[in-house]
């Protein structure tokens, strides 16, 4: 047998304009346990997406035991032994656990052999050490930890030779993931590769045997994790430039319009606390899975708030997303596609809704859309085109457009540049640097750190739930957001 | 989505014209084809008055359905508010009550049936589907309890004279209604803050409620109205039979919802309009009454509806995947 289990070289791949992937090189020794680390972006998903059949590579070679891989879907990758096992479980919650284990490699023909399918399901349990699940309730009445496991199970029973876990602890609590770090290293123990991909680096220092960097589509560096620091991983996942691409006009913040105290969500967040001012642009960075999103979303009443207070203009208790608008609060949702747009709906209906007459002049709306179409720089057929028609950054441009129609003093955005091409950023930062310096407020949640950097004023660091202090952005760099954001240290 | 869409506009207005100008063009071929096959006895005033006059019922209770589906929602009772609306009048004739005030009781009887379901769905999150099946199975049930399983008939009263045809050149009282409230409805659709939000919370509730749009009171008051418009179609259905009976309109609520659907809306909500709907009940007065004239037996009027209903919405299915495409 050669010295790697699983060896990738230079994969490349490309969609439409952009290289997600420009020669990503990977190798996995047998019975190891592998770190891929990067930044959101970084080509995480994509690498894995093509590692498991999803997306072919455009060039590059992949080998599995010596022997070329190219899985061209996933039923493909598993049955030759690459299987991954996604954040989002792939349980069918009313079949049992030895139905769900077994599934899509049921043993038997046209009848199912019931008794072989408990062994097989029996056996991959045994690989875990967990014989303590029961085999034949409904695999939804376990915890989300145990459905986990059933998952790892059903790769374990397909014979899995190379075992990708994204983000596995993301929705576990510290002491189911504690179990999962002894899981992974027995089955290690046992010969198994395991992928992993995680962005936690604490996790990566703790579990992982060796390590990989990704950064806009590279590896960056591999090499040992215990010659390695969270410091120094965290500066190769960042080590980038910030290009001069944002705007920041010299502007002194005034009174205080929003505050929080200790205000948590029905999950998250636990507990958040800020002052926001006028003419202040708040930046909140985290991992993914933070709460960051939830926070704006308890202040803007879109989710219940379980404890603390948010003050609004000096008002505090429930309120609806309704009375936000209408007291000059905006929101911008992170996922454009489901809920920031009705794609289906014109331009001009997408932009006025938050604001709209008990009588409507249709021809006045159009023409009003036409002028912000003017000025936010959409490109578009006219204001009753489907929005769903524009392109992401055009898109986009709709969806904020709609904060500005309503002369919102408070602006809650969203991961306002995802999936947007640099032109439509470049608008998004120069809008949002007007609305600043002419003494509304901002709060940008966001995961890439350069933009941040570049336009806020103050950041705060949320990890696992709760909001870091809000420090001036000179006290800040991307080292030191990473370090908090992953909670490698308290800063 | 990603290409920049900077496509002539004429393009995309010709587009829009065609989905509203569909169903139109399908009502003028259907016409053509009887006409010439029957020329004698389709082509003429009175056939017209009467067809008119037979989608009188279905097209006022398409009206608050065409409502209910772009709000994404369906209502499968309306068939059985209808019976309670013919009940509830007929009773209240017979306890002395004037036309006009039994007609507006029967009417909020109604809307009250609409307010049960849209408060169980709004509430209690169920599923429109299931609640107005429910529904349904009640309210047939309620009718045939207020009219002890028997059709009432009270005097006859100015009410009856909604649905009669007159001479040459005149239309039933029923049609204006109709016509009457399509007007209005079309306005309150494109004109009221209330009609715009009706088409968000279709489209995509998300967005919706991020905009402030008070989702659960518009679905709420969608069903409320649904239900009032079965209710003026019962004060019609009662002046065509001239009685109440609890038994009527069974199964009417799918003509209903075919009437709409014919009419270019989408089941999964956010599209629809009053011209679609009104020409779709149309449509499916023009087919019955022209088979009749053809001598066909009801069986094949009802196999003609069923194929035209799923060619409309495989028609709107195409138009909108070519669209989506691009």
């Amino acid at each position: 047998m050669s010295g790697s289990r699983l060896r990738l070289e230079a994969i490349h791949k490309r969609f439409g304009a952009t290289l997600a992937l420009k020669g990503v090189d990977l190798e996995i020794r047998p019975g190891e346990i592998h770190g891929v680390i990067g930044e959101n972006g970084a080509g995480k998903s994509t690498l894995m997406k093509t590692l498991s059949g999803v997306l072919p590579p455009d060039s590059g070679k992949m080998e599995l035991e010596g022997r070329r891989f190219q899985p061209g879907d996933p039923q493909e990758a598993r049955r030759l032994g690459v299987v991954m096992v996604n954040q989002e479980l792939a349980i069918a919650p009313h079949l049992s656990v030895v139905e769900n284990i077994v599934m899509g490699a049921e043993p038997g023909g046209l009848f199912l052999r019931h008794r072989q399918a408990r062994q097989k399901a029996a056996e991959a349990l045994a690989k875990l050490d967990r014989t303590d699940i029961p085999l034949h309730v409904p695999a939804g009445s376990l915890s989300v930890a145990e459905q986990q496991l059933v998952e790892i199970a059903r790769a374990l029973a397909l014979g899995c030779r190379v075992l990708v876990l994204d983000e596995p602890t993301s929705s576990l609590t510290t002491v189911d993931a504690a179990t999962l770090f002894r899981l992974v290293r027995t089955l290690r123990d046992q010969g198994q590769s395991i992928i992993y991909i995680s962005h936690f680096l604490e996790e990566v220092q703790l579990l992982t045997d060796r390590y990989t960097v990704l950064r806009d589509g590279v590896t960056v560096a591999q090499g040992e994790t215990s010659q390695t620091t969270p410091h120094e991983l965290a500066r190769l996942m960042v080590g980038r430039q910030v290009d001069e691409l944002y705007s920041r006009s010299a502007r002194t913040p005034g009174p205080v319009i929003l505050s929080a105290t200790d205000l948590g969500g029905a999950q998250k967040p636990l507990s958040a606390s800020f002052e926001l001012h006028r003419g202040e642009v708040l930046g909140i960075a985290g991992l993914v899975g933070a709460g960051r999103s939830e926070l704006l979303r308890a202040l803007f009443a879109l989710d219940p708030i379980k404890s603390g207070d948010v003050t609004f203009c000096g008002h505090a208790g429930n309120s609806t997303p309704r009375r936000r608008w209408a007291n000059g609060m905006g929101m911008l949702s992170e996922d454009r596609k489901s809920e920031g747009l009705a794609l289906n709906l014109s331009l001009e209906e997408n932009l006025t809704l938050p604001r709209l007459d008990a009588w409507l002049r249709p021809a006045a709306l159009e023409a009003e859309t036409g002028t912000w179409i003017q000025r936010l720089g959409v490109r578009c057929a006219g204001p009753v085109q489907s929005v769903g028609q524009l392109s992401g950054g055009n898109q986009q441009k709709i969806a904020l457009g709609r904060l500005l129609r309503n002369e919102s003093d408070v602006l809650l955005l969203d991961e306002p540049t995802r999936g947007v091409d640099l032109g439509a950023k470049q608008t998004i930062y120069r809008l949002i640097d007007e609305r600043a310096t002419a003494g509304k407020a901002v709060i940008m949640v966001s995961s890439y750190l350069p933009e941040l950097l570049g336009t806020c004023d103050q950041i705060a660091v949320m990890c696992r739930g709760v909001l870091g202090p809000a420090r001036p952005v000179a006290e800040w760099d991307e080292h030191r957001i990473m370090l908090a954001a992953t909670g490698a240290a308290v800063v | 989505m990603k290409s920049e869409s900077t496509s002539p506009s004429s393009l995309q207005t010709a587009g829009r014209w065609l989905t509203a100008a569909g169903p139109v063009v399908g009502l003028i071929l259907v016409c053509i084809f009887f006409a010439v096959l029957r020329f004698d006895t389709f082509v003429t005033w009175d056939n017209a008055a009467i067809i008119l006059q037979q989608t009188a019922v279905i097209g006022i209770a398409s009206l608050g359905m065409t409502l209910v589906i772009i709000a994404g929602g369906i209502d499968l009772s309306v068939g059985s508010i209808i019976a309670v609306g013919t009940v509830v009048i007929a009773l209240c004739l017979m306890a002395g009550l004037s036309p006009g005030v039994a007609a507006l009781i029967g009417i909020a009887a109604s809307a009250l049936c609409g307010a049960i379901s849209g408060a169980l769905i709004t509430r209690l999150r169920l599923m429109p589907f299931v609640v107005t099946l429910g529904m349904m199975g009640a309210l047939r049930g309620t009718a045939k309890g207020l009219a002890s399983e028997q059709p009432i008939y009270p005097d006859e009263t100015w009410l009856s004279s909604f649905m009669r045809l007159g001479g040459p050149g005149s239309l039933p009282g029923g049609v204006w209604l109709m016509l009457g409230l399509s007007v209005i409805v079309a306005i309150m659709l494109r004109h009221t803050r209330f009609g715009r939000h009706v088409y968000a919370v279709g489209s995509n509730e998300l967005t919706a409620r991020l905009c402030g749009v008070p989702v659960e009171r518009v679905k709420l008051w969608v069903y409320i109205l649904g239900a009032a418009f079965a209710g003026i179609a019962s004060v019609l259905q009662f002046g065509y039979l001239t009685g109440g009976d609890p038994t009527t309109a069974s199964g009417l609520e799918l003509n209903i919802i075919a009437a709409v659907v014919i009419g270019g809306a989408s089941l999964s909500g956010g599209q629809g309009g009053v011209l679609g709907t009104l020409v779709g009940a149309v449509i499916m007065s023009v087919v019955a009454n022209g088979c009749t004239k053809l001598g066909l037996a009801n069986w094949v009027q009802e196999i003609v509806t069923g194929i035209i209903i799923v060619a409309a919405v495989l028609l709107d299915y195409l138009r909108r995947r070519t669209h989506r495409d691009r």
